[in-house]
């Protein structure tokens, strides 16, 4: 792409788009920092910044098992009903945190982009960095709770980053789709949290996807919760609870679905960004 | 010397929504506020049609067919009223935004500082700042680490080095994030009005530090401000756009003159009511002047002011006296005056007077005349408040890096000598 005067690099309208995915790599230190500050940021200002991460997952969990495990009895695959909770928890808490922090990443971070240029790609990709670091918290909780039960972990908990890397292309897909839709139509924060909550309610979360009535089973996966936190639980049993790989496969395929969709809708929403925010 | 930036036919172009009623907006700020409040109302309320139906949408180009070229080492200082496309054409050049059409050749890094402190994060220390801010503006980790000690005293925050900038007065904030832009090394550094903030010694030092990393290495410097004498003293070319286009380029002197001319447009001057001419002797006109003879309300530090009065005389009274008083913004800053003397009382009943203000005498500054006609302790004929009002700008004055310390209220060309003394005291 060298011209007779050697120019290094061209800005032409409408042609940014093969520089982007350099550019990415390029800004990679930018990414770092970025996510660095936001772990910094929510660590430091307050203590209970770090207990809030311990507090949140082990009270809802507690709620859970009783509203779910005493009160309605659901049955828990044989599994502490503690642990049964939490180790869904442990991923919808990740994907719920992290899908709302990129979707509000762009507002947030508005002073930045008015100003100055980087792949946009970076700013909701550090956000869900974040809620990854708080995910490493509540898996200390995780483990000091089966310790507290005696219950040994196997093997199986090896394939654990495999389902963290669903529910991270999972978060960051949404989460760049309402971003981009946050940014031109600002209403839609205060439809985040709706989603956030109706999805704790839809996903095997509280009970066992087993309770589902088989005719509905595969209307059920397309949710691809579902077999990520199928998939912690089963990881975390050793293989004891239900877990199959008709989910599995359509889980990746609809989180594939909505990473495209999300990064496309991105991209193109991206070059008018400065112009609405 | 290579070409650093090569523009070609860039045009920017906005769509904005009115409504109807409200035909057309004053500010493009108006338009846009208002076109996302109609935005608002049709997420709110998506099924009323009638609000929608009074949206027009108009196209509103920021900029149109620019073209330039900027040598390496260039200083170049882009001027231009509110709204002439300064910040938009420094957008498409840092690639914050895209131009509608053109291309932009670019050659070397570019990092802009388009405003004090951008991305600074107020928990965060100055020494986590620092990293983070330029990382923001480009540079890498390491980068930065070998900077570190440099930036930190070039700012002078060596104590609250690790304060959260929170807690940091303005002037250390401000500080701070120049320090980190300065050290920046940019082969083309874009400068949009960071140094409107500040104080005054630091920001001759701000000026200081880009000329030398302009000169000594060789680097591309674009500055956009209002300080004319910024300009002037910093830059070696200059640009000036209007209504998105290319009004003038060349040197410095010449633009600024330029831009001065252009935005003198009200320059009637004072006139007086029809009551006046019932008085005995009443200001009639008054108009300021340059130095040929146009009228003008805006001058260089450098130039002659004239000031014209034309008086009336239904009776006249000898031993009457016209005054002008000239005041800032804050107080008088000295009163001229002189007697009224009638040459030909038979054949004129106007006078006119007229005083010169000697070039050099006014730093730049908005002034108000109050003009007076009285006979000397006895008796006021006419006095107008603030009848007249001129802006002195620097055009490059010694104490154009100062602009805003308070140096004094006039330049005076005093005398002085230096030789060696004689007296030995010891």
């Amino acid at each position: 792409m060298k011209n007779q005067e050697n120019f290094q690099f061209t800005i032409e309208a409408g042609k940014s788009e093969r520089h982007y995915w350099m550019d990415l790599w390029r800004y990679r230190e930018l990414f770092y920092i970025l996510a660095w500050r936001d772990i910094a940021v929510r660590y430091k200002q307050t203590i209970i910044g770090l207990l809030w991460a311990i507090i949140r997952p082990l009270l809802t969990m507690i709620i859970f098992v009783v509203v779910f495990g005493k009160i309605a009895k659901l049955p828990s695959e044989g599994i502490p009903y503690p642990i049964f909770v939490f180790a869904a928890l442990l991923p919808w808490t990740f994907f719920a945190n992290a899908f709302a922090d990129a979707s509000n990443s762009l507002i947030s971070n508005s002073n930045l982009i008015s100003k100055v240029y980087f792949p946009r790609l970076i700013i909701p990709a550090a956000s869900v960095i974040v809620s990854a670091v708080d995910f490493m918290i509540s898996f200390i909780i995780l483990l000091a709770l089966m310790a507290w039960y005696h219950y040994l972990p196997s093997w199986y908990l090896l394939t654990l980053p495999l389902f963290l890397l669903l529910g991270f292309f999972a978060s960051l897909g949404a989460g760049l789709f309402v971003a981009s839709l946050n940014v031109k139509y600002r209403d839609f924060r205060f439809i985040i949290p709706f989603i956030v909550q109706l999805g704790l309610y839809i996903s095997p979360v509280g009970f066992s996807s087993t309770i589902v009535p088989e005719q509905y089973q595969l209307f059920y996966y397309l949710n691809p919760m579902v077999a990520v936190i199928d998939g912690f639980r089963w990881a975390i049993s050793g293989g004891n609870t239900a877990f199959n790989t008709t989910e599995l496969s359509l889980s990746i395929s609809v989180i594939t679905l909505f990473f495209l969709v999300g990064v496309i809708y991105f991209r193109k929403i991206e070059k008018t960004f400065v112009d609405v925010i | 010397m290579g070409i650093a930036i090569k523009v070609e036919n860039i045009s920017k172009k906005y769509i904005i929504q009115h409504e109807k009623k409200s035909a057309h907006y004053e500010t493009l700020s108006d338009s846009l506020i208002q076109g996302s409040k109609n935005i608002i109302t049709r997420i709110s309320h998506p099924f009323s049609h009638s609000k929608i139906e009074q949206q027009t949408q108009e196209e509103f180009w920021a900029l149109k067919d620019i073209n330039f070229e900027i040598e390496q080492g260039d200083r170049l200082g882009i001027i231009g009223r509110n709204g002439a496309g300064k910040s938009t054409l420094l957008k498409i050049l840092s690639r914050i935004t895209e131009p509608t059409s053109g291309k932009v050749h670019i050659n070397g890094r570019i990092a802009s500082l388009l405003e004090v402190g951008t991305g600074f994060h107020p928990e965060l220390t100055g020494r986590e700042n620092i990293f983070l801010n330029g990382a923001i503006l480009g540079m890498s980790r390491a980068e930065v680490k070998t900077k570190f000690d440099e930036i930190v005293a070039f700012a002078e925050i060596e104590k609250f080095l690790d304060t959260p900038v929170k807690r940091y007065s303005s002037g250390m904030y401000v500080r701070l994030a120049f320090a980190v832009a300065a050290h920046l090394e940019p082969d083309i550094l874009i400068v949009d009005e960071v140094l409107a903030v500040g104080d005054a010694q630091f920001q001759k030092k701000c000026l200081g530090k880009m000329e030398e990393v302009s000169k000594s290495r060789g680097r591309t410097v674009l500055f956009v401000s209002h300080q004319m004498g910024a300009i002037a003293q910093f830059c070696n070319k200059a640009l000036l756009l209007d209504k998105g286009m290319i009004a003038q380029s060349g040197t410095v002197s010449h633009i600024i003159n330029y831009y001065m001319n252009m935005s003198a447009n009200n320059m009637s001057g004072f006139q007086a009511e029809t009551t006046s001419r019932y008085k005995d002797i009443a200001i009639m006109k008054a108009c300021s002047y340059d130095a040929e003879g146009c009228p003008a309300v805006n001058f260089v530090h450098n130039q002659e002011i004239v000031i014209e009065i034309i008086c009336k005389i239904n009776k006249w009274i000898s031993g009457t006296e016209v005054r002008v008083a000239v005041r800032d913004s804050k107080r008088n800053v000295f009163t001229t005056d002189t007697e009224l003397i009638m040459q030909n009382e038979a054949v004129s009943n106007e006078l006119c007077a007229k005083v010169v203000i000697p070039a050099g005498v006014l730093r730049p500054e908005q002034y108000f005349f109050k003009l007076a006609i009285y006979l000397p302790n006895q008796l006021i004929f006419d006095l107008v408040d603030d009848a007249l009002s001129i802006t002195v700008v620097d055009g490059g004055s010694k104490y154009a890096a100062s602009e805003g310390l308070d140096y004094g209220c006039v330049f005076v060309d005093c005398k002085w000598a230096i030789n060696p003394s004689s007296n030995l005291i010891f």
